[in-house]
């Protein structure tokens, strides 16, 4: 083992490597990347197609990998498969970049120095995980196994998953809940005893009347999503879009609300007061499949559009007007829900009202609205069962949150591992989410970390809270490794395969094998019964008629069609307490909320400060995919959205670098701006994701700024725990 | 408001245009400076004028030579795939000015060399007897110097009028994009090699003859510019952006203050109490003139680079 | 003949930048380079604005100042569908065509030579679609023979409004904006 500096570490995550110790790949100067057969010593002639599935956002589309004379040239939508139809989105297209890229982590890194020094030692895959399996012991010993949380985000974490649930912990949590989906979840559930799910259900492609409530479609790349959107505008559907920014989607569309940012509940209520005033909400599918409807209808007498004009800043005639559209057009009017949804802290709530309006609309399970999806059902591997944890996941103590259902809260770990309560967190394994950006307050996430025993990182580059770890372990990327099936609700049930097109270039392993590794070094081996992934894959599928050779051919297998809206026969079913969807929700009155939502005014930004509002790139997902060269090139840092007129009075030109201090005093990495008429006065925007801190990440290394370090305030939701983040106020700092 | 915003960003094309940077407006130059030279040495050999011309006829079209390579050099310092040069002369493009003034440039050189010889002076003829004997045997052909004067001055007249076409079919560049723009290329050139000549001339009267001259063409030169601007003004939008620039934007304090100011104005005024015997000639003026005929082609050059139909905003 | 142009709806499109990754990894365009690219136009004051989203490349003009100006001829219009086109190997890269262009869609390559879309003439010849239009999620893009009054893209061209990018240049794009 040699040591490193910071400046060798550059050049290992560069484009060479020493070939120093044992594992160490011999040809690592690779540009492009080896197939199994260079390794074998002879390449396959022409172009070979190779049909897989993304892994560059969560929706897993189908795709077809293209290997030319060994090297992989491009990747390409599989036109069977029912989310891509043979197009992928920018990032999936340009996602063989993340195997080029030049910054990759290339061997397994043992922390050196102080934790978050950023100094490593180069290790072999046999210290590595030797070094983690005795630290997971001693902590199992000392503090129990549940004191080991795993963050992981994607299907990606799955085999390691099965790992951590071998060795006895609950505390598995990803920051898709309470960081971004959670609080709609629950706001449905709550509603219609269902969630939205991922894909969303929503069947935009027949809509008649879309709302879009903050989703900016268009910028937002989930791909089926933007598909069905485009065709949606093209056949004329009436698009309604609600945002405090000119968005791409707000320019297809025949209304543009620019709402005053927090106030969407009194828009909501305003909205189902038209409805319902006007009676011209679905009658027949409310008192057919309705619960509470007449409490509901006198709770939102009040709000009418003119309580709501000096909240929302929306013209009463406008919210009438936009209201009678959505009739008209029910119940074919979509009123999406959304997905990151974690704004102001009363986003359940918000999500509820969501759902009550499409209730309202006769939309939910309905053609154009919401379809009911289902899966292909693929059987899971036939494993041992798991020890029972102990204890209770350490994520919401006393159950704080009742709502907090389903999936356990990222932030609500990272307390209990700053706290000790209810029970000491001693050691973190991170699987591919960079939790610097992912969870708000990027202090609270040191300190977390400085209380642990154990962190470790899987990731494919050195993000930056791989650089906060004592164990970096490199993945191959999704082009060269096996994952799990994906069995996704949609449409149409079909399971994809996800297969390599190529061999890691360098000294990456798939998570499968880091995952059945480390199991056996924690003397859990009888977890994995099978050799390898292979065997795993053909196991699930052989238990349904099917085989991993056909499957490897077409990458994706789908089920007969099945209807998917009530009209076409499916059964309308609702899990709420009352079998019904819930006007008036007795669960909530019973935990002391309110059952039908409450508009609360959300908090003035002080003079000369701006809301700060963040969104999505097209070209990026997070901010896991800045350092792939195709897509960096295609956007290599984020703009600050300001104002015209408020540029103007601030005298804060266009493409000007600046700086943004938030009310806490925190400033953020320069940022250029762009003036423009496409916001309001009040806020201002940039795409999440950029000013990252890894210093060996040159690419991305301080190019534009982070949203997450200025998310220093995060409002609770009182409900389910969500983060709402759309809560911290900047300004300008000139000085750059 | 207007916004337009573009995710391109291509090297030498974004935000603004600037392909070509010093290369290309020496070149102009110097090829401007070597049109006006053969010119008024062509004009002198038609003119059967022998005394008192040395400088121009035998000194203007030999140094022509070391500039014109000089400048053809810089060209091919800025040619991005330098080994496939030869590729000019395999066709002659009819529309491509490039392509008439590789050819122009082919038939320059042997011009040059015939003015040469005709005017082999006496005190060389020990030095390069054989050049002597060449250049006797031209002696009383008068027919066949005066058609020699005549090419000089075509192809003389032919380069400086393509030095200012090369821009100025480019329309994409609003700045160029005007018919007159070889004319002035065409007189600063003459302004400048009369300059030049000036500047070196021994001879006292020829050195007078060329101050005039000279004079000459810098007025014609004001007015040119003057006919450019108000041909660009009254022209479309992004033309009279284009002349903006000139006369009140970025490039404007190099453009008044050393192309029309120290460039024309303050050496013709020079000049003119020169010729009018109210001073003694200073090498001063041609200097400036010949200073300024080379910041006219960089900021021409330049600024027809930033001149644009689209204006994108980063 | 045929005369190969392309149709974009700039109602479907979002601008979304996936025909410039398909055309960078398909065509292995240079980091830093585009051979295609986006541009957004708003118009008016907020909140009542109209923005235009176009994807942008060549507009392989029928008359076009970079076949014009090219002093060797390696600038050149195809055989098939009147595609502009570049022999690398003919190119002295004298960036004349680079300045000739009013859509500034030519570049050097590294290598030297002037770069810029082919209309992927490689699939094209193979009856595929050029990639950027495969690939758009949106299926804004519509790419065929305008000389074919019953092709997809004659029809759209007939029946929808339109507009081409800089027609005050002259040089007949073959680009169809649909708005």
């Amino acid at each position: 083992m040699d040591s490193l500096s910071r400046r060798r570490f550059l050049k290992i995550t560069g484009a060479s490597i020493a070939a120093a110790t044992a594992v160490t790949s011999l040809n690592s100067v690779v540009k492009g990347a080896k197939t199994i057969e260079e390794k074998n010593g002879s390449v396959v002639k022409g172009i070979q197609k190779i049909p897989t599935y993304c892994d560059l956002c969560f929706w897993k589309c189908g795709a077809i990998a293209y290997v030319d004379n060994g090297k992989l040239w491009k990747i390409e939508g599989n036109p069977i498969d029912p989310l891509s139809n043979g197009r992928l989105c920018p990032r999936g297209t340009g996602g063989v970049g993340a195997s080029f890229d030049n910054e990759r982590l290339k061997t397994p890194l043992i922390r050196k120095s102080v934790r978050g020094e950023d100094q490593w030692v180069k290790a072999t895959w046999d210290e590595a995980l030797d070094l983690i399996a005795n630290k997971m012991k001693k902590i199992k010993t000392n503090y129990g196994p549940e004191s080991l949380a795993f963050f992981s985000h994607g299907i990606g974490g799955n085999f390691l998953k099965h790992t951590f649930k071998a060795y006895g912990t609950n505390n598995i949590t990803a920051p898709s809940f309470a960081q971004c989906r959670g609080p709609r979840e629950i706001g449905f559930e709550l509603t219609f005893g269902d969630v939205v799910g991922s894909p969303e259900r929503t069947d935009i492609k027949n809509t008649k009347c879309l709302v879009l409530l903050g989703s900016h479609l268009g910028e937002n790349m989930h791909n089926t999503q933007v598909q069905e959107f485009a065709d949606a505008v093209g056949a004329g559907a009436t698009v309604i879009v609600v945002d405090p920014r000119f968005s791409v989607a707000a320019s297809k569309a025949k209304h543009y609300l620019p709402i005053k940012p927090g106030t969407d509940i009194a828009l909501l209520l305003s909205w189902m007061n038209v409805l319902v005033t006007e009676g011209l909400y679905d009658k027949d599918y409310v008192e057919k499949y309705g619960f509470g409807f007449e409490q509901f209808a006198a709770e939102i007498q009040e709000y009418t559009p003119e309580w709501a004009y000096t909240r929302t800043g929306i013209e009463p005639a406008v919210i009438r007007e936009t209201a009678r559209e959505m009739g008209k057009n029910k119940p074919a009017t979509l009123v999406h829900p959304g997905r990151h949804a974690t704004w102001y802290g009363d986003d359940a709530q918000r999500a509820r009202s969501v759902a009550l309006l499409n209730a309202l609309l006769g939309s939910w399970g309905r053609k154009g609205g919401f379809y009911t999806p289902y899966k292909f059902g693929l059987p899971g591997y036939p494993y041992p069962e798991y020890p029972k944890p102990e204890r209770e996941p350490a994520d919401n103590p006393g159950k704080k949150y009742p709502f907090a259902e389903g999936e356990l809260l990222s932030t609500g770990l990272r307390e209990a591992t700053i706290t000790g309560n209810p029970y000491p967190i001693k050691g973190w394994f991170v699987y591919a989410t960079n939790l610097m950006q992912a969870l708000p307050n990027q202090q609270e996430t040191i300190k977390a970390i400085q209380n642990l025993d154990l962190l470790v990182v899987v990731d494919v580059v050195p993000s930056e809270i791989a650089g906060w770890a004592d164990v970096i372990l490199p993945e191959a990327t999704y082009l060269e490794r096996y994952d799990d099936i994906s069995d996704s609700p949609f449409k149409e049930g079909f399971i994809a395969l996800r297969q390599p097109a190529i061999d890691p270039p360098h000294d990456q392993k798939p998570n499968w094998w880091i995952a059945k590794k480390l199991a056996d070094k924690l003397g859990l081996s009888n977890y994995f019964p099978w050799k390898n992934v292979e065997e795993y894959l053909d196991t699930r599928l052989k238990s349904a008629g099917l085989s991993l050779n056909e499957f490897k051919k077409t990458g994706i297998i789908k089920r007969p069609p099945k209807p998917i809206y009530f009209e076409d026969g499916v059964q309308p079913f609702f899990w709420t307490q009352s079998g019904k969807i819930e006007f008036y929700s007795l669960k909530l009155k019973e935990h002391g909320f309110d059952p039908v939502p409450k508009f609360t005014a959300p908090e003035e930004p002080p003079a000369g400060f701006f809301r700060l509002l963040y969104g999505r790139s097209p070209v990026h997902t997070f901010s896991k995919t800045q350092t792939n060269p195709i897509l960096n090139d295609m956007m290599s840092e984020n703009e600050v959205w300001v104002n015209a007129d408020i540029a103007g009075r601030y005298g804060v030109k266009n493409g000007q670098y600046i700086k943004l201090k938030n009310s806490d005093g925190v400033i953020s990495n320069k940022v250029k701006v762009k003036v423009t008429e496409r916001i309001r006065t009040d806020c201002v925007y940039m795409v999440h994701g950029f000013g990252q801190t890894s210093i060996r990440n040159r690419k991305t290394y301080l190019k534009g700024a982070s949203d997450a370090q200025l998310v220093t305030k995060y409002k609770m939701d009182p409900l389910m725990g969500g983060t709402g983040m759309n809560v911290n106020f900047v300004t300008f700092e000139m000085e750059v | 408001m207007h916004e337009l915003t573009t995710t391109r960003h291509n090297h030498l094309i974004d935000p603004v245009l600037h392909v070509w940077g010093w290369e290309i407006p020496v070149y102009l130059f110097l090829g401007g400076m070597v049109a006006g030279m053969m010119i008024i040495s062509g004009y002198f050999l038609f003119k059967g004028k022998t005394k008192n011309t040395d400088c121009s006829c035998f000194l203007a079209p030999l140094i022509s030579i070391v500039l014109l390579s000089l400048g053809m050099f810089a060209l091919f310092l800025d040619l991005e795939h330098k080994l496939y040069v030869w590729r000019l002369y395999t066709t002659f493009e009819i529309t491509s000015p490039m392509s008439w003034g590789a050819w122009i440039l082919l038939l320059v050189y042997p011009a040059l060399i015939a003015n040469i010889i005709i005017r082999f002076p006496d005190k060389l003829s020990d030095r390069f007897p054989k050049l002597k004997e060449l250049s006797n045997k031209f002696a009383g052909k008068y027919f066949l110097i005066k058609n020699i004067g005549i090419i000089n001055m075509m192809l003389g007249a032919m380069l400086g009028m393509y030095t200012g076409v090369l821009l100025s079919t480019l329309a994409a560049r609003p700045l160029w994009n005007t018919s007159i723009l070889w004319l002035l290329f065409l007189t600063s050139g003459l302004s400048g090699a009369a300059a030049f000549i000036h500047m070196i001339a021994k001879d006292v009267e020829e050195r007078e003859l060329l101050a005039k001259a000279d004079n000459g063409f810098l007025t014609i030169e004001i007015f040119v510019i003057a006919l450019m601007l108000i041909g660009l003004l009254t022209s479309t939008e992004v033309h009279k952006d284009a002349a903006t620039l000139l006369i009140s934007g970025s490039f404007a304090p190099v453009f008044w203050v050393f192309v029309v100011g120290l460039g024309i104005i303050i050496p013709l005024f020079i000049q003119l109490l020169a010729v009018n015997h109210k001073i003694k000639h200073t090498p001063l003026a041609p200097v400036f003139v010949i200073l300024g005929g080379l910041i006219l082609r960089f900021v021409i050059v330049q600024a027809g680079q930033v001149s644009h139909y689209i204006n994108a905003h980063f | 003949m045929s005369r190969f142009g392309m149709a974009i709806d700039t109602v479907r499109c979002v601008g979304c930048m996936d025909c410039v990754v398909a055309c960078k990894t398909e065509n292995k365009v240079p980091e830093g380079f585009n051979r295609d690219w986006i541009t957004e136009e708003a118009f008016g004051n907020f909140p009542n604005i109209q923005l235009e989203i176009r994807t942008e490349r060549c507009n392989h003009c029928e008359e076009a100042p970079c076949v014009d100006c090219c002093p060797t001829g390696a600038s050149h219009y195809h055989d098939t569908g009147g595609v502009v086109l570049v022999n690398h190997n003919e190119c002295i890269g004298c960036k004349a065509c680079v300045a000739s262009c009013p859509y500034d869609a030519r570049f050097i390559h590294p290598d030297g030579y002037a770069d810029k879309c082919t209309f992927c003439i490689h699939r094209v010849e193979k009856g595929e679609d050029p990639a950027c239009v495969s690939v758009c999620p949106t299926h804004c893009m519509t790419f065929g023979d305008l000389d074919d009054p019953n092709s997809k893209i004659s029809k759209l061209v007939k029946s929808r409004k339109w507009h081409v990018l800089k027609p005050e240049a002259g040089t007949k794009p073959h680009i169809y904006y649909l708005t």
